[in-house]
C-alpha cells in the first residue's frame, strides 16, 4: 500500500514534538466581552441576526446550564475550567457573508492553504473526476467563513450552509430539528453549547436525493482564550444519502482552550448518513502544557425505517477528549455503525466511545474501536449497547482493541451492555496487548528501523477503520496517526 | 469520585445508625478493633447505602431495595442450629468437615474442630480471635472503599478464623455452612488463611437467608506462597444478601473458585482478588440462576499488582421470567505488572421475554507488556440446537433443560473435583426441574 511508504517518509521528515498546524493567523477579530451572561448571549444572537425564538431557546439553555454541574465520571483529570475567563464569540473581522472566495481575507485563505484544505476547488482538484469533488464549509474560530460548491449543490436540492445562514434562510427547518436529537438539557457541555453556539454547518438532503459530492467542514480555533462552540445539524430525508467529513486544527498555545460542539444527525426512512471526523486539535506540548479540551456531544437518530447512520472517527489531537458519538436506533431495521481510531501520546487523555440504543425491531449495530496509547497518555473506551424491551431481534457486535506502546501509558475499556429483550443478541470482545517482539523482529530483520516498523504495525492494526474513511481522509488519517506516535519508541 | 453530599438519610440508614449505637457495648475484641469498627461505621455513615448513582452499584440499588434495616439476629441454641443444619443438603453425603455458623455465630458444638486440628487446621471463634489479633478486620484498599464491607466491619456479629498450617494438605473438603434458626440481620465474617504450600478445598454454603432480613457476609482469604485453594460457594435463600469474597494471593499460588447465586430475592456476590506475589494464577467462575423477580449481581475486581500472574474469569447467567442479572468485572493491571495474562468472559442466556441482563466487563491497564481480553455475549437459546435435539425425539422442555445445563456446566466442570462438580450440577438440575 503506497500510503504506508508515505507515512514512513512523513515520520522521517518531521522532528519529534512538532505540531504542524501550530501557527497563529494574525487576523483582526471581533469578540464578545469576556465571560458569560445573558447579555453575551443576546450579543451573539444579535450578531447573527437570529429570530426571536432562537434567542429565547438560547436563554433557556443558559438558565438551565447555571443549575448544572460538570460531569466527573470520565477517566480524565484537568484543572477546573473558569467559564467566565473565556470569550464566547470571536469572529474574523470584515467577513459578514462573503459572496465568493475573492472577498475572503487573503490571510485566512493562506491559513487554509497551510492546512491543506481544498478551498480553491477548481485548481486543487484539477484533473480529478467530478464525482470526487468535496464541498467545504470552513469555520474559523466561531464563524463559518466560506462554503464552496453551494450553487451546484442547490441544483441537486441539497442545502449546505452555515447554521446561522440556515437560521435566516430556512428557520422552519432548523426549528423543527434543532435540539430534537440532543435536547437542550442533555448534558453540561451540550447545554452550554445550546446557549452560546456561534456557528457550524447545516445540511438538508431532500427526499430521494443522493448528495452529489462529499460535504466537508474544517474547524479551526485561532483566537486566544476562546471557546469554540459549533453546532452541526444534518438531516437526510426519506431515501437520501449524504457523506460528511469534518476536520479540526488549532494553533499552539500554552493555555487550554475549550471546544464543546454538538452534532445532531437525523435519518428518515431509508436514508443514510455517513459522518467522518479527523480530529487533530493541538494536543499540548511534550510536558502536557496547553492543548484543546474537546468535550463534544454527537448523536445520530435513525428515526425512520431502514435508516443507517455510520460514525467514523480518527482522534489524534486534543489534550483531553470526551466524546461519544451515538446512534439511537428508533426505526425498525435501522443500523448504526461506529468505527474509531483513538491515538494518544504525550500527556493526552482520551475518554471516548459510543452508545447504541436499540429501540426498534430488527435493529443492528457494529462497533469497531482501536485505541493506541503511547507516552504518558491515558486512553479509555467507554461504550453502551442497550436493547429495550421492544427491540426484538436487536443485534450488536463490538470489538475494541487496545495497543500499548511504552510502560507509562494506560489503556482502559469500560463497556456497558444492557439487554432487556431475550431475542437481542449482543457480542462483545476486547483485547489489549503491545506490539509483539516477534512482529518487531520480523520487520526490523527486513531492514525497517524501529520507528518504521511501529508505523507499519500500527497501520495494520487500524486498517479495519481506515477502510471506512473516504479516500481523501484515509491518506490524511494515516499520516496523522504516524505523526501522533512520533517519539513514542526508543 | 462518586460521592455526593447528602443531607437526608433514608429510614434504613437511620435504623442502621441506631443499630450500631445499640450494639456498640457488645463488641468483642481489643480497643484497636473497636476503633476500627467506629471508623468503618463513620465512613459508611458518610456515604450511606450505595445506590444507582454509585458506579459500582449502578445496577444493584441497595438504597432503593432496603426499605428498612432489620434488627441484628440473636444467638440461637445449639439445638435450633442442629435442626437448621439438617435441612441443608447441598453436598449430600460428600465426605467433608463442617464448620457451622448459625445466626452469624460459630457453633463449636456442631463443627468438626477437633478432627480439623488433627489435620493441621485450627478453627477459632472470630470474636475470641479479635481479642488476640488486631488486624483481622483489615482489608485491601479497594475493598475498604466498599460501603457494604464497611457496614460488615462495623456490625460483624461473629464468624470463624480458619488457619491451614504451612504445608498442610487437608484430606477432605471443609464446608462452612451458614444457617439461620431465627430471623434478623446477619453480619458474618470468616477469615481463612492458607499457609505456605498448604492445600485445601473450601465449600461455603449460605442457606441462612430468612425472608425480610439482610445477610451481609465477608469471606476473607489469605493465600500463602505456593498454596492451592479450591473454593465453591452457593448463595441461596430468600433475602437480600450481599456477600464479599476477598482474596490476597501470594507467590506461585493457585486458586480455583466458583460462586453460585441462585434463588435469592436479591443477591450480590462481590469478589476482590489481589495478586500480591508473582507467578500465581486464579481461575474464577460464577453462575447466576434467577427467575420470577429475582436479582443477581456478580461483581468482580481482579487487581494484578505484581508481574507474571494469570487470571481467568468465566461467568454464566441464566435468567427467566422478570428476573435481572448483572455482571460487572474489572481487571486492573498496575504499572509494572508486566507479563500479566488476564481473560474474562461473561455469557448470559435469557429464557423469557422480560428477562434482562447488564454486562460490564472492564479492563484497566497501566502496563504495556500484557495480554488481556474480555468477551461478553447475551442472547437466547439457540434455535438450531433446540431443533437438533427435538429432531432426535427429545421433548422441547427437556431439550431446553439440557441446553441450559450444558451452558452452565461449562463453568462448573472447570472445578475438576468430581464430588463437587456432581453436587453443583445437582443444584442446577434442581433449579431447572422447578421450571417444569
Amino acid at each position: 500500500m503506497p500510503a504506508v511508504q508515505e507515512t514512513i517518509d512523513r515520520v522521517r521528515s518531521i522532528d519529534v514534538d512538532q505540531y504542524k498546524y501550530g501557527f497563529v493567523t494574525e487576523i483582526e477579530s471581533d469578540k464578545a466581552p469576556k465571560g458569560l451572561n445573558e447579555d453575551v448571549i443576546r450579543f451573539i444572537s444579535e450578531k447573527k441576526g437570529e429570530p426571536e425564538w432562537m434567542l429565547e431557546w438560547r436563554l433557556e439553555a443558559y438558565r438551565r446550564w447555571l443549575t448544572m454541574t460538570e460531569p466527573t465520571w470520565a477517566r480524565v483529570s484537568y484543572p477546573k475550567i473558569e467559564f467566565n475567563e473565556l470569550y464566547y464569540y470571536s469572529a474574523p473581522k470584515n467577513t459578514p457573508g462573503p459572496k465568493s472566495l475573492d472577498e475572503v481575507d487573503p490571510e485566512l485563505l493562506e491559513t487554509y492553504e497551510k492546512l491543506g484544505i481544498p478551498l480553491r476547488e477548481q485548481e486543487i482538484l484539477a484533473g480529478v473526476a467530478p464525482e470526487n469533488r468535496v464541498a467545504v464549509d470552513a469555520v474559523f474560530d466561531s464563524v463559518s467563513v466560506v462554503t464552496t460548491f453551494k450553487e451546484e449543490l442547490k441544483k441537486a436540492g441539497v442545502i449546505f450552509c452555515s447554521i446561522s445562514e440556515a437560521l435566516r434562510e430556512y428557520p422552519d427547518l432548523v426549528r423543527k430539528y434543532l435540539g430534537s436529537v440532543v435536547p437542550v438539557s442533555d448534558n453540561f457541555y451540550a447545554t452550554l453549547n445550546s446557549a452560546v453556539f456561534s456557528d457550524g454547518s447545516f445540511v438538508y438532503v431532500p427526499e430521494g436525493v443522493r448528495c452529489p459530492m462529499e460535504l466537508s467542514t474544517y474547524f479551526r480555533i485561532n483566537e486566544q482564550n476562546t471557546g469554540q462552540f459549533e453546532r452541526t445539524l444534518i438531516i437526510a430525508d426519506k431515501g437520501a444519502y449524504v457523506s460528511y467529513l469534518e476536520g479540526c486544527t488549532a494553533p499552539q498555545r500554552d493555555e487550554n482552550q475549550l471546544h464543546a460542539a454538538v452534532v445532531e444527525l437525523i435519518a428518515h426512512d431509508d436514508a443514510e448518513i455517513k459522518y467522518s471526523t479527523v480530529q487533530n486539535w493541538y494536543p499540548g506540548d511534550k510536558n502536557g502544557k496547553g492543548g484543546i479540551y474537546n468535550f463534544v456531544t454527537k448523536r445520530g437518530d435513525c428515526r425512520g425505517k431502514n435508516s443507517k447512520i455510520s460514525w467514523t472517527q480518527v482522534e489524534t489531537g486534543s489534550a483531553i477528549t470526551w466524546k461519544y458519538p451515538s446512534c439511537i436506533l428508533r426505526g425498525d431495521n435501522s443500523r448504526g455503525e461506529f468505527y474509531s481510531i483513538a491515538v494518544s501520546n504525550g500527556h493526552q487523555q482520551i475518554d471516548s466511545g459510543t452508545k447504541m440504543i436499540h429501540l426498534g425491531k430488527n435493529t443492528s449495530s457494529r462497533i469497531i474501536s482501536k485505541g493506541i496509547s503511547a507516552g504518558k497518555s491515558e486512553n479509555t473506551y467507554r461504550g453502551l449497547v442497550s436493547a429495550h424491551r421492544k427491540a426484538t431481534n436487536a443485534r450488536n457486535f463490538t470489538q475494541c482493541d487496545s495497543l500499548l506502546i511504552g510502560q507509562d501509558c494506560g489503556a482502559h475499556t469500560v463497556p456497558y451492555m444492557e439487554s432487556k429483550n431475550s431475542t437481542a443478541v449482543f457480542e462483545h470482545e476486547a483485547t489489549t496487548s503491545k506490539i509483539s517482539d516477534d512482529q518487531m523482529f520480523y520487520c526490523q530483520q527486513r531492514g525497517l528501523s524501529e520507528e518504521e516498523a511501529v508505523a507499519l504495525i500500527v497501520n495494520g492494526f487500524v486498517k479495519d477503520v481506515i477502510q471506512q474513511l473516504p479516500m481523501e481522509f484515509a491518506v490524511e488519517a494515516q499520516k496523522l496517526i504516524s505523526i501522533s506516535l512520533e517519539g513514542s519508541v526508543g | 469520585m462518586n460521592m455526593e453530599t447528602r443531607s437526608l438519610k433514608t429510614s434504613a440508614e437511620t435504623e442502621l445508625a441506631s443499630l450500631f449505637d445499640g450494639a456498640r457495648g457488645d463488641f468483642a475484641g481489643s480497643d484497636a478493633v473497636r476503633k476500627r469498627r467506629e471508623e468503618a461505621f463513620s465512613a459508611f455513615d458518610k456515604r450511606g447505602l450505595p445506590h444507582r448513582r454509585v458506579e459500582e452499584y449502578k445496577y444493584s440499588d441497595i438504597r432503593a431495595k432496603l426499605k428498612s434495616a432489620s434488627a441484628l439476629v440473636a444467638a440461637g441454641t445449639d439445638g435450633d442450629a442442629k435442626a437448621a443444619l439438617d435441612a441443608v443438603a447441598t453436598y449430600g453425603d460428600l465426605e467433608r468437615y463442617r464448620i457451622v455458623i448459625d445466626n452469624g455465630r460459630l457453633v463449636t458444638g456442631l463443627s468438626d474442630i477437633g478432627a480439623l486440628k488433627g489435620e493441621g487446621v485450627t478453627v477459632s471463634d472470630l470474636n475470641a480471635a479479635l481479642g488476640e489479633t488486631d488486624g483481622l478486620l483489615d482489608v485491601s484498599t479497594i475493598a475498604a472503599a466498599d460501603p457494604m464491607i464497611m457496614l460488615n466491619t462495623a456490625l460483624v456479629l461473629g464468624g470463624a478464623v480458619v488457619r491451614v498450617g504451612d504445608g498442610v494438605e487437608v484430606s477432605r473438603p471443609i464446608e462452612i455452612v451458614y444457617t439461620a434458626s431465627a430471623t434478623g440481620a446477619r453480619y458474618t465474617r470468616c477469615r481463612i488463611e492458607l499457609g505456605k504450600g498448604a492445600k485445601a478445598t473450601i465449600l461455603e454454603s449460605f442457606e441462612d437467608d430468612v425472608a425480610e432480613a439482610e445477610g451481609n457476609a465477608v469471606s476473607d482469604f489469605v493465600i500463602g506462597d505456593e498454596a492451592k485453594l479450591t473454593l465453591a460457594r452457593v448463595v441461596t435463600g430468600e433475602a437480600t444478601h450481599v456477600s464479599s469474597v476477598l482474596m490476597d494471593i501470594g507467590a506461585s499460588a493457585e486458586v480455583k473458585a466458583i460462586g453460585f447465586n441462585m434463588g435469592t430475592d436479591f443477591a450480590r456476590t462481590q469478589s476482590f482478588v489481589t495478586f500480591s506475589g508473582e507467578h500465581s494464577n486464579a481461575s474464577l467462575y460464577g453462575i447466576t440462576m434467577v427467575r420470577e423477580k429475582q436479582h443477581s449481581d456478580h461483581t468482580l475486581v481482579v487487581d494484578h499488582k505484581v508481574p507474571n500472574c494469570e487470571s481467568r474469569e468465566r461467568f454464566k447467567a441464566v435468567i427467566d421470567d422478570f428476573a435481572e442479572g448483572v455482571f460487572q468485572g474489572k481487571i486492573i493491571v498496575r504499572p509494572h505488572a508486566q507479563k500479566t495474562d488476564g481473560r474474562m468472559m461473561t455469557q448470559a442466556l435469557l429464557l423469557s421475554e422480560d428477562a434482562s441482563m447488564a454486562n460490564k466487563p472492564e479492563l484497566e491497564i497501566f502496563a504495556d507488556d500484557v495480554q488481556c481480553a474480555h468477551g461478553a455475549t447475551s442472547g437466547q437459546i439457540d434455535e438450531d440446537l433446540l431443533f437438533y435435539l427435538r429432531a432426535r425425539g427429545i421433548p422441547e422442555a427437556q431439550a431446553r433443560m439440557l441446553l441450559v445445563l450444558a451452558f452452565l456446566a461449562e463453568a462448573v466442570e472447570e472445578m475438576e473435583d468430581e464430588g463437587i462438580v456432581s453436587a453443583l450440577e445437582g443444584r442446577i438440575r434442581d433449579w431447572l426441574s422447578v421450571e417444569e
